[in-house]
């Protein structure tokens, strides 16, 4: 079993959101970068299908050298190789075909990535790569077995979950609930370790046609003062839901 | 040239983020002086497909043997009906998220997801997206002859036309490598995502058996109840409920958030929502900076008066 999970670096979560050369580039300075969140759902996952299985798990990002710290933590968590795409993501199609030009050449069964980005929520980059691969895809998936060379799957969909089975090599975008939260790996001191010895391979990246292009950026308006009732007059908060706010 | 909307429909009927992506599509069509045709994929009554004329389309292409599920062939039975289209247009649900990439990939058009306004011209088609969980909004220009988009839930307003639309079916047997083994969904639930109203409600209320007066007042409103991130990891509500920035994204008429601080994953999830009202006894929680309307109080003595009030208004 060869797993490829997919990781993008995201600021974390807590990051105040900032822009430079007027607007059109995100600021990173002073920004921790993370693993996307659903990334880390899938880090995990894929590292107890190894287990169970037996196989390798290689994780491939497209990023300049500043993910490099991220990378190497996929590896202190537990991916046995990395590769990386020296190339700043712009864009999800070029992003996607860089991985799919890659995984042309190096197949895996199964392509683990995030449902979307937290930075730039596109949530394309996964299906764009099956397309390119031809390969089914489930989307925000939130479990997913593997029997032989076939996979049980479930997604979100809205109130509920959907069952799914398809054939492997599949491709699928990965949430909450790919494995428990409190599974959720995090580096040790003897995989920080191991990680330094383990191979991270750069490749050159060859595509250059964005097919989308960001302009700029601005941040929503701030909101007003928030109009405070007193908790006795419950009746004030719903004429103003009613008559100022016309709501409800 | 024309403009392609597809129509997502569940067990046979269409949702309001369905009229959504068509009133958005008809008001892209008359910038470019074109008509919209509508692709369905999955048996639908042609009662219910009829109602799509109302939102300006005037052709639905009905593909009832393709499963949506399934994406490789949901995209091939797409492309075959977008030839013409120059511009094609999604509601951004989980499941055209599976789909609308997979074209842009296989017809090499640009896709933009998130979409919140409408382009304002039609050639360099520029329009406006959401970006790093709501915490910022980019301008996005597609460089290709052909652009897909992918619009917000309930950032576009319906707009009736009161047109009709012609049905033409298409048989075609696509199938990809994925089989739908089918679903577990509660009934009668509102969508998160698409819901007007919102009541949500955190850790401030203590334990599972507090949700009562939560469904209660949601209920009430027509609305969809959600909560904070920890309540869905400790158990107390169901995951799919869990809003913010790792969970779902709610852009609400109006968001009630009750016992919860405001925390700033919580606040990326909802702060699209047009007006927010917090309820929480910490004058200091966070909410309060990012709410219109706010009381300082105990949630176990304000929502049961918020639901009479309420019934009283409706009375
Ligand atoms: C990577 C990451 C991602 C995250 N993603 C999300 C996310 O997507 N969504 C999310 O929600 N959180 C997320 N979080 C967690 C977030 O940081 C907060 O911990 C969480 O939102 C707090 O939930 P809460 O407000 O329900 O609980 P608490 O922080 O415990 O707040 C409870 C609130 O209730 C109030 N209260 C207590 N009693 C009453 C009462 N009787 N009546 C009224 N009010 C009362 C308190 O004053 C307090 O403000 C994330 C955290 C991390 C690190
Ligand atoms: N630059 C990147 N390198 C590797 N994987 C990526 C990159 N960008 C996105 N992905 C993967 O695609 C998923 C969805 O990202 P996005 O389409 O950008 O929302 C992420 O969770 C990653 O798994």
């Amino acid at each position: 079993m060869n797993i490829v999970v997919c990781i993008s670096s995201v600021p974390d979560t807590t990051s105040k959101i900032n822009f430079t050369e007027n607007n059109t580039k995100f600021d990173s300075n002073g920004i921790q970068f993370v693993i996307n969140p659903n990334d880390e759902f899938g880090l995990t996952k894929a590292m107890v299908l190894k287990e169970a299985l037996a196989g390798t798990v290689k994780v491939i990002t497209v990023g300049d050298a500043t993910t490099e710290p991220i990378i190497r933590k996929t590896l202190a968590i537990g991916a046995d190789s990395a590769v990386r795409i020296n190339k700043a993501a712009t864009d999800s199609y070029t992003t996607a075909l860089e991985i799919a030009n890659y995984l042309k050449e190096n197949p895996a069964d199964l392509i683990i990535a995030g449902k979307e980005s937290l930075d730039y929520n596109g949530g394309a980059v996964p299906a764009m790569i099956a397309e390119m691969l031809d390969l089914p895809f489930v989307n925000a998936c939130n479990g997913l077995e593997i029997v032989g060379t076939n996979a049980k799957i479930s997604r979100e969909i809205d109130g509920g979950k959907e069952n799914l089975s398809s054939s492997l090599p599949l491709v699928i975008g990965g949430q909450k609930g790919l494995v428990e939260e409190s599974a959720l790996r995090i580096p040790n001191m003897r995989g920080i370790m191991q990680a330094r010895s383990k191979p991270l391979e750069v490749i050159e990246a060859t595509t250059t046609e964005d097919l989308t292009t960001s302009i700029s950026f601005e941040k929503p308006a701030e909101k007003g003062a928030c109009k405070l009732v007193d908790a006795d007059n419950v009746a004030e908060l719903v004429r103003l839901l009613h008559n100022e706010a016309k709501v409800i | 040239m024309s403009v392609l909307v597809y129509t997502e429909s569940w067990d046979g009927s269409f949702r309001k983020s369905t009229f959504e992506a068509a009133s958005y599509a008809s008001e892209t069509a008359k910038l470019l002086g074109t008509e919209v045709v509508a692709i369905s994929l999955g048996e639908v009554s042609n009662d219910e497909l009829t109602k799509l004329g109302n939102y300006g389309v005037s052709k639905v292409v009905s593909c009832c043997t393709i499963e949506k599920g399934d994406s490789q062939a949901a995209t091939n039975a797409i492309a075959k009906t977008a030839n013409n289209a120059s511009i094609l247009i999604f509601s951004n649900t989980n499941t055209a998220k599976m789909i609308a990439p997979r074209l842009s990939a296989k017809l090499k058009a640009g896709i933009v997801s998130n979409v919140i306004t409408l382009s304002e011209s039609a050639s360099p088609l520029k329009v406006k997206r959401q970006a790093f969980s709501s915490k910022a909004i980019e301008l996005a220009t597609v460089n290709t002859a052909t652009a897909i988009l992918a619009i917000a839930p309930n950032s576009f307003k319906l707009i009736e036309t009161g047109g009709n639309c012609t049905i033409e079916e298409d048989l075609t047997n696509e199938k990809g490598a994925i089989t739908i083994e089918g679903k577990e969904t509660a009934s009668g639930k509102i969508s998160i995502s698409e819901a007007e109203i919102v009541v949500s409600a955190g850790r401030g209320l203590k334990g599972p058996e507090n949700w009562g007066m939560i469904e209660e007042l949601a209920e009430l409103l027509g609305a969809a109840t959600a909560c904070s991130k920890p309540v869905s990891d400790i158990g107390w509500r169901p995951h799919g409920e869990h809003v913010g920035q790792t969970g779902k994204a709610v852009a609400a008429d109006l968001y009630f958030a009750i016992g919860i601080s405001g925390a700033i994953q919580h606040l990326a999830g909802i702060n699209s929502s047009k007006v927010i009202v917090a309820i929480n006894t910490d004058p200091e929680a966070p909410f309060f900076k990012a709410a219109d309307y706010g009381i300082v109080g105990d949630a176990f003595e304000v929502v049961p008066k918020l639901i009479e009030e309420i019934k009283q208004l409706r009375a």
